[in-house]
Parts: structure tokens; sequence; C-alpha cells
């Protein structure tokens, strides 16, 4: 372990490379996003893969990777989407823990599969912890380095490694663990809080209709493309609560799935939520990707949300710092 | 009433306490919130007034939507509506018009006064934060006297300068930040909403009263270089 905090330089950022962690919590009375990551899974999966604790902070990779020059010998883990990362040339394996030597470069090619890979390294980014996260949130402004998306010639602190033993080389998630990012996803919903504000048919349209992702999706959330979702009365409520997951119907009857930058509050009626269980899923779809709906009871999202978090604490338990 | 409460997620429940923005629906969303608070449930974590709900995000692991409701439904009395703290009541120098309001001439316009009093209207109320949304610190005040009540624009700006004051409706706001924006600007503060190096990063709260004092342009340069 040296004393010295280890630095990756960033040679290119990719296409939007940020810092996150699982989200900013506690803040929203006051008007703060929670951000975070866009697929919590995936970048608990690198924690734990490397020891880390799962309040770790690790880089979140859109469509395109960056170009990465580690200063000192480190492990990492890259989860998520699969983005063709090598090192020096060598290709290197998704969903598990490797060590990129000292003075070695990781760069990033064609997108496989998915949308959004998330960067690990044992002892996590060492982005300064804001109203108790590091997560950036670029609309306000908020976490990671100044805010910001990373840039060329930024460099990234890395925190002192987990206590030795907890990270192996080689460590990895079981190949029937790894999720398959399929072209067009069964996401499920529960009914949402506005869901009287549409006509009676309306979960049933969304249920049985292809909906497509518009190029207008960012990590705030995704506009949809497909059958309308009409209202039997007004679009427009007395801003509330909303958060990710939330699917909002305004009154050109569209609906716009909310993601991990979202307000804390919003206008619009709100047909359904996603369950937490196929967030991930919804994090790994990109601008053309096609999707279909299912609704469950919320008992079932209960149920679901508690096995999913049950299967990954049996697959890699957390860790106690 | 009792309020009306229902799953927005199977993580979080909304308690709804009316269906119009009142001041009376408001108290109760707060005295709510701080019984809510108080009471440290087991599994909940933050929870989120409005102008009539206030939302409640729980562990599924630690609790559920059964057990929650009901313990909410024991610990909010019926006739809720007690003020839960004195509000804090802040001063907000306002520079009305000019490069700071650029909307101030239509918003005055529709109202048939000359800018300087359209300015002064709006100054002339003791507003009430009913929440806080859209970004860091950005508070939803009420109420505009209806004669300056302007909708918001069909376009939002682009870029809406750090610390000016909106109208949307008969809601007021001040975006904290330089952000997007589709409200009225009629003018702008050289107070900071919300700044992380502050003890206290979040200068109002739910609840707070404010009062705006119209201020001229050299006011707002001298004011902008001693804020913090």
């Amino acid at each position: 372990m040296s004393p010295n905090p280890s630095i990756i330089h960033v040679l290119r950022p990719g296409l939007f490379t940020t810092i996150q962690d699982l989200g900013r919590y506690g803040y929203q009375r006051f008007g703060v996003s929670v951000s975070g990551a866009m697929d919590p899974w995936a970048l608990t999966v690198g924690n734990r893969l490397l020891g880390n604790p799962d309040r770790a902070a690790g880089l979140e990779l859109t469509l395109q990777g960056p170009e990465l020059l580690f200063e000192q010998q480190l492990s990492i883990a890259i989860t998520g989407a699969d983005l063709s990362p090598t090192c020096e040339g060598q290709s290197l394996p998704m969903w598990t823990v490797t060590t990129i030597p000292a003075g070695s470069r990781l760069r990033f090619g064609t997108r496989r599969q998915g949308t959004r890979a998330y960067l690990t390294v044992a002892g996590g980014i060492e982005a300064p912890l804001l109203l108790g996260s590091r997560s950036t949130h670029v609309r306000s402004g908020l976490g990671g380095l100044a805010g910001r998306p990373l840039k060329k010639s930024d460099q990234l602190p890395v925190g002192a490694p987990p206590s030795t033993g907890r990270c192996c080389e080689g460590r990895a998630l079981a190949q029937s663990s790894r999720p398959q990012y399929l072209a067009s996803p069964i996401l499920r919903v529960i009914p949402g809080p506005q869901v009287d504000h549409f006509t009676e048919d309306a979960l049933h349209v969304l249920a049985t209709s292809p909906y497509r992702v518009t190029s207008e999706s960012d990590r705030m959330g995704y506009r949809l493309e497909g059958a309308e979702l009409p209202h039997r009365s007004p679009a427009d409520i007395i801003s509330e609560a909303v958060s990710a997951g939330s699917l909002q119907v305004p009154s050109d009857h569209k609906p716009i799935l909310l993601m991990a930058d979202c307000q804390p509050t919003g206008g619009y009626t709100k047909l359904a939520t996603l369950i937490r269980a196929d967030r991930s899923l919804a994090a790994q779809l990109g601008p053309g990707d096609s999707l279909s709906f299912r609704v469950i009871t919320a008992k079932e999202a209960s149920e679901l949300f508690r096995s999913s978090q049950a299967e990954l604490d049996r697959l890699l338990p957390p860790q106690n710092p | 009433m009792m309020p009306r409460i229902v799953p927005m997620s199977e993580y979080a429940l909304t308690i709804e306490f009316g269906d119009g923005i009142t001041l009376r629906t408001n108290e109760r969303v707060l005295a709510a919130c701080a019984i809510i608070d108080q009471a440290a449930l087991p599994g909940v974590g933050e929870v989120v007034p409005t102008y009539r709900s206030a939302t409640v995000y729980f562990d599924p692991l630690q609790t559920d939507a059964i057990t929650l409701t009901g313990q909410i439904q024991a610990l909010i009395p019926h006739n809720i509506d007690a003020p839960t703290r004195p509000a804090t009541t802040h001063i907000i120098p306002v520079w009305y018009g000019g490069a700071a309001g650029p909307d101030l001439p239509d918003v005055a316009q529709q109202a048939d006064l000359t800018p300087i009093d359209a300015g002064r209207l709006h100054a002339s109320v003791t507003y009430r934060v009913y929440m806080l949304g859209f970004s860091p610190g950005f508070p939803y005040l009420g109420t505009v006297p209806t004669r300056i009540a302007t909708p918001r624009h069909p376009t939002p700006r682009r870029q809406v300068a750090a610390g000016s004051v909106g109208i949307a409706g008969t809601q007021t706001g001040i975006y904290p930040q330089t952000s997007p924006g589709g409200w009225h600007i009629i003018g702008r503060t050289p107070v900071r909403l919300f700044s992380l190096t502050r003890a206290k990063p979040f200068l109002l709260e739910p609840g707070d009263s404010v009062r705006f004092v119209p201020i001229d342009e050299d006011e707002f340069a001298r004011l902008s270089l001693n804020r913090i």
C-alpha cells in the first residue's frame, strides 16, 4: 500500500464519463437530486468484487469509454455494459477483478451490449464528499469533479485499497449471474400515484404496446416513442415528489421515464413506476433501443426488491467497513 | 379529514393532505413531516414535503408499505395543523428590472403598471416558502398578487442567471444557480440561496417567510461583493 494516493490520468474523457456512487440521499426536500449510478446493481457488483464498501465511488461510462493512464498498479473491475475494454492492447474480462500494471493504459472500443459501464477500483475514486455523496449531478454542478463530466487531463485520486485478502485477482461474478442486456427488454411497473388521471385502458395500452427510447434521453430521463397514453383529467398536477422510475406523462400523452438525475419533484401525472429490480435493465438502454412494459402489483414489486437484494448478497456479500 | 396514502413505488409512500395550494394544507404537510421525522420509524429514510403532500421513502428490507401506512395513520392526528416551529422571516434584497429583470416590462404592461410599480407590488407582500424543488435551494413561494400573476414562457430560456427572481402564475421563486428556466424573470438578488461553504448550505426551509426589498443596481453590486 502506497502512502501517496494513487492517481489515474484521463487521456481522453470518452463520450460522457462521470464519478458516481449510490446517490445523494437526505436532501431532496431542499431540491437536491439523488443522482448516483444509473445502474446501481452493476456499480455494487464491481465494488463488492474488489472488497470495497458499497458506498465507494466509481466511473460511469456512457457508450464510448475513456482512455486512462494508471500511475500505479491498481486492481479494477469493469461491470455493466460491455464496451470492449483493453489494457495495452490485451482484452480485459468483464465482471472480473483485474490488475492494471503501473504505467499502463486502459482503453475502450466497440459497444457490444448495454449503454453504461462501471469502472470500479480498489479503494474507490476519491472525489470530495458533498452532502454525503461523491455522485456527479451535472445539471446542478454538484459532486464528482467540479460537478462536471471528466475532461482530458483530469487526475482522479484513488482511495486507500481495502485491507489485503479482501480483493483478489481473478475474482469474478459467475457467468450465469451476469445480466444479458436484451435488445428489447420487458420492464415491470406498478400502477402510479395518478393512475386515476388516465383513461381506464391507459395501463393496458402501456402494457401491450412497444416503445422506443428517443434521442432525447439522458441521465435525467428517457422520452419514449410509442402509443399515446390518454388522460381523462388534466396532465398537470400540483408539483409533488417524483423519483427515478416514475413514468410521467405530460399533456402530449407521450411517456417520460425518469432516471437517476431527475429532479426530486415534478408536476406531471405519473401513470406507473418502474420497479427497482428492473432499473438496471432500463439503465442499459440507449437512444433507439426498444422496450415494453408489464404491469405487476406493488406487493409483487416489494417481493422482487427483497429477492433481488438477497440474491446479490448471496453472490457477493457486502463488506462491513 | 384523514389524508390519503398512495404508493409512489415499492419504496415510497405519498401522503396527500388536500387538492389545492392552501396555507392550511401546506401547514398540515409540514407538521406531518416533522412528526414522521421525529418518530424515527424503522426503515424510514428521507421525507419530502411538497405543496400538498409528503413522500416518505423507506427501505423495503426493513419495513413494508402496509406496516408503514398503519404507523403513519396512528402518528398523524386528524386535526393536525399546528405550525411545528416558529417561522423564520428572511429579508431578500432584489434589483427589479433592467438587466436583472428582462421580463419586468412585459409583466408590468399586462398589469397596466409601470415596471417600478410592478416591482413594488411584488415586494409588497410576505411570501411563504411552500416547498423547495427544481434545483438545490429553489423555493416555491406564494402568493403573488393576482394583478402581476403571469404564466410560464411557452419555451423556457436556455439560461437564467443565478439569483434571478421569477413569476409563474401566482407562484414566485428564486433560481439559486444559473440554469434553464421558464418563469418570467423580473429581478435578481445578490443573496445566495445555496452555498456549500456555509454551515447551513440552504438558506430557506419549507414554512419560512420571505420579504423582498427593492434595491438598485449599485446596491446590488455592493451586496454582491460582500456575499458569502
